[in-house]
């Protein structure tokens, strides 16, 4: 429209022997929304953190409308106008929002309260930003806390805007909006790019396209040229495909009947408010819900990691003998001496499904440590299947030995499912099995769980992606505050029926 | 002229966390750092005492490894304080912060006092006996407490291990005023001076061998409980996530428990040593300290036991290097403190350049 916004030329950026950006050019417009697209390790972010200060380029040039400019702090990029919002929010939790947004801009020593909440306000309006001023961040949703990230920087006079996955915790009807007030900011002459692993997401919101792959530059398309297929091929670097191949479930078998199952948080609040349904072998049962509706608390339930209410019942049908088996009560250890192969991949990957400072190795032997009577581990079975996950999943790592913390999300990812799948379960559980995952790898895991689902196993999938859920899953358990709003045919339902469902209960309450 | 402008607004240093560095490289910043301490030292003390450094330098290497009863003495002290470094080890990896050491230890040395005292006509293999459970015992106990509430209430453990010293410290100062010796003197004076009953033996008239040769015997065990046991791996799952280690079917407080027990016993086992194989009598100051150096020793070498050993050795090196030198040049402690301050203060610092590497963008510029 103006102009270019931002040029980048020759950027490169190096870690020890890694180069994770290589002689990177890219340009953003004024007035446009560029896509920034790779898998996983290509270098996005550290090329954007280098545009917000948190990097310093080590070859290459950065131009603000034509000039060359250093960015050397995040003051620095401040000053030019440049402003990130973080895959993890930086907010203070006790401030309120309109605190949070005025934190840190340098003014008079007493504040004008009045005059602050007029300009915040007029920004709002003129954006479309639903937001209260006067709410604690801690109170708040991951939607609202996003957009009191984005007034901030707004507010701050940023002309450059950097999302880093923006919708990965947000519902379809938050996204939408969020894109509403990403397009009112284009209209008004800003630059957005937008960091995302979803192509249909990229396809509907931006003008151009912009994709790394390993570090380097590929290229830049106009979106309307593009499609999901052309664009996964320019990431990947190869010709792929992109199905998920859903088979009719076959063989399905009653494996684990949970009723009026009710569990408490922390604070005492109901995280579960008598919850019923059937898990079957052979199917892949899809659950949905907005972050924390009680997945977290649902899953760990049934792996024995979370205390239920007097009341609730978790039977499992063991397949040799039909006997029933409760398993309300039972710890993580009692359920493996029962012989029932429960696996589980929960959502905190380092923090509770893996030891950030152990190898591969030690990893693998997280599930098999405690086999057989010598008082001494045993290493060369896991460093022979550690072996074999990092072929089959092709994990990226220097050595089995290398702490997984020091892995890429990706890749601490593949070590957790690829362990998880080798015990050969029969209840297979999964929280966000691909969050943060490029499209490959995702197709990777969407394949690995349908495998299982053919061997008989029950998969259980949370999941945050509703094309995914519906494309991949049997059936569609969706939660809303703890409770079950709905049980639907994932080969009939439809993305705003789930959605729908997903707030249900709250409207509800309203 | 828009070059220049551009190079001077570049920041001068950079700092970049190193993704790995090869050994040789490591040891030999450490070896740089040691130099320059010295160096500096060496103008403090020409500055402040007056003194010739390299005399100072040469009296300090002569304290501690001058004559063969000096290397003794510095041999077993070096033992004792690795010994409760292997002790407190594993319960820091296990992030449990157990500031108890000193307390632990010296209640293993009131009980192998007391069993010296009360059970002295036993035949010298049991009395032996007696003493190493009872102050294994005793320390296990003065770990076990902390642990307990920790593991079912949750208290800290850094408030109650430290208070616990204070308890150990008091119950000790009761047991010198009952067993005093002679009447009034408020001390025990040696115990069994006479028939040296619960003496440890000395072999070739070096004493401390058997201390030395024990504590590397632990000392090796503890390697193997670390990194090859199944409690080993439990520890070290533990100090990594407690959640992770709930999610693998490992019970948090059990390993708590087990693993404070297990290094209370062993610093009740250097109570032992201190008081059967050098003190022969008990009093509050029997621990010197070490239950608290040993904290610096544990961490500075990250939990790995050779690096205890140089640790261990380094600090009674700087200690009884600085004893030597305030007594022969007449120097009050400060002076030999400062020394050993400065000492330190380049051995932990150059850590700092091993995991960070500096970037200066001049030098970018010419490559």
């Amino acid at each position: 429209m103006k102009g270019n916004a931002i040029e980048l030329i020759d950027i490169t950026k190096r870690f020890g022997e890694v180069v994770a950006n290589h002689k990177v050019n890219m340009v953003v417009r004024k007035g446009e929304i560029l896509s920034l697209l790779g898998e996983n390790g290509s270098g996005k972010t550290t090329l954007m953190n280098m545009l917000s200060g948190i990097y310093f380029p080590d070859e290459g040039q950065i131009l603000l409308d034509g000039q060359e400019i250093v960015i050397r702090s995040p003051e620095d990029a401040f000053r030019y106008g440049i402003g990130m919002i973080h895959q993890h929010f930086k907010l203070v939790d006790v401030y309120t929002a309109a605190q949070n947004i005025i934190l840190g801009i340098p003014g008079k020593f007493m504040l004008n309260k009045k005059e602050i909440y007029k300009d915040i306000r007029e920004l709002t309006e003129k954006y479309g930003f639903e937001i209260d001023l006067d709410k604690k961040i801690y109170e708040m949703s991951v939607s609202e806390k996003q957009t009191v990230e984005i007034v901030k920087m707004l507010y701050r006079g940023a002309n450059i805007l950097i999302l880093d996955e923006p919708t990965a915790v947000l519902t379809p009807q938050e996204t939408d909006r969020l894109f509403g007030v990403l397009r009112n900011m284009k209209k008004d002459g800003k630059a957005v790019i937008i960091i995302t692993h979803k192509l249909q997401e990229v396809l509907e919101l931006s003008d151009r396209v912009a994709v790394l792959r390993k570090g380097e530059y590929i290229g830049t398309v106009e979106t309307k040229d593009a499609t999901e297929l052309s664009l996964t091929e320019m990431m990947v670097g190869k010709k792929v495909s992109l199905n998920i191949g859903r088979t009719e479930p076959v063989n399905r078998k009653k494996l684990i009947n949970i009723e009026h199952l009710t569990c408490l948080n922390k604070e005492g609040v109901k995280a579960l408010d008598d919850v019923s349904f059937e898990i079957y072998g052979g199917e892949i049962l899809g659950i949905a819900g907005i972050a924390g509706a009680g997945q977290k608390e649902l899953l760990e339930s049934i792996a024995g990691l979370q205390k239920s209410e007097e009341g609730s019942s978790i039977l499992y049908k063991a397949i040799d003998n039909n006997d029933e088996i409760q398993l309300v009560g039972r710890s993580v250890n009692d359920i493996k001496n029962l012989g029932i192969s429960l696996a589980f991949v929960p959502e905190d990957r380092l923090g509770m499904g893996l030891v950030g400072n152990m190898g591969m190795i030690g990893n693998m032997m997280l599930r098999s440590y405690n086999e057989g009577k010598s008082f001494f581990t045993e290493k060369k079975a896991p460093a022979e299947l550690a072996e074999r996950i990092k072929n089959r999943l092709d994990v990226a790592t220097p050595s089995i030995n290398t702490p997984v913390r020091k892995l890429s999300g990706g890749n601490v990812q593949k070590v957790l499912v690829g362990r998880e799948i080798a015990l050969a379960p029969r209840v297979l559980m999964t929280a966000y099995a691909v969050r943060g995952l490029d499209i490959n790898t995702s197709y990777t895991i969407y394949n690995i769980l349908s495998e299982e689902k053919e061997k008989g196993v029950a998969v259980v999938y949370v999941g945050e992606d509703l094309d995914v859920l519906i494309e991949l899953c049997d059936r569609i358990l969706v939660l809303c505050g703890g409770r079950v709003s709905g049980i639907v045919d994932a080969r009939t339902t439809t993305k705003e029926e789930v959605g729908m469902l997903m707030t249900k209960l709250k409207g509800e309450e309203e | 002229m828009d070059e220049k402008k551009h190079v001077q607004k570049v920041p001068l240093v950079r700092l970049s966390k190193r993704t790995s560095i090869e050994r040789w490289k490591a040891w030999t910043i450490r070896g740089v750092a040691l130099l320059a301490a010295l160096i500096v030292c060496g103008f403090v003390i020409t500055a402040i005492v007056h003194l010739n450094p390299i005399q100072v330098y040469k009296a300090m290497w002569n304290g501690t490894f001058g004559s063969s009863r000096r290397l003794w003495i510095t041999m077993r002290d070096m033992s004792l304080l690795l010994l409760v470094g292997v002790a407190l080890a594993p319960v820091f990896k296990m992030k449990f912060w157990n500031l108890g050491g000193e307390g632990q230890l010296l209640m293993g040395g009131c009980a192998t006092a007391a069993v010296m005292l009360y059970l002295t006509d036993l035949p010298a293999p049991v009395l032996f006996i007696c003493m190493i459970a009872a102050s294994m015992v005793a320390g296990a106990v003065w770990g076990l407490i902390p642990a307990f509430f920790k593991a079912k209430f949750n208290t800290n453990e850094v408030l109650f291990t430290l208070m616990m010293n204070y308890v150990a410290i008091q119950l000790t100062a009761f047991c010198v005023s009952k067993w005093e010796n002679p009447y009034g003197s408020n001390t025990v004076g040696i115990i069994n001076a006479q028939g040296r009953q619960g003496w440890m033996p000395e072999i070739q008239g070096a004493a401390p061998l058997i201390t030395v040769v024990i504590v590397l015997l632990i000392a090796v065990a503890m390697f193997v409980y670390m990194k090859r046991s199944k409690q080993g791996y439990e520890i070290a799952v533990v100090g990594d996530s407690e959640n992770t280690a709930r999610y693998a079917g490992i019970s948090v407080s059990k390993v708590i428990i087990r693993t404070m027990i297990i290094s209370g016993a062993i610093c009740g086992l250097t109570g032992f040593l201190c008081v059967s194989a050098s003190s022969h009598t008990i009093s509050t100051a029997i621990g010197d300290g070490r239950g608290f150096t040993a904290i610096i020793v544990a961490w500075l070498a990250k939990f790995n036991t050779i690096g205890m050993v140089a640790i261990s050795l380094l600090l009674v090196f700087l200690n009884n290097g600085a004893v030597e030198i305030a007594s022969q040049f007449n120097l009050n402690d400060y002076a030999s403190q400062m020394i050993t301050g400065i000492i330190l203060f380049f051995i932990i610092g150059c850590e700092f350049f091993i995991n960070y590497k500096l970037t200066f963008s001049g030098k970018q510029k010419e490559e």
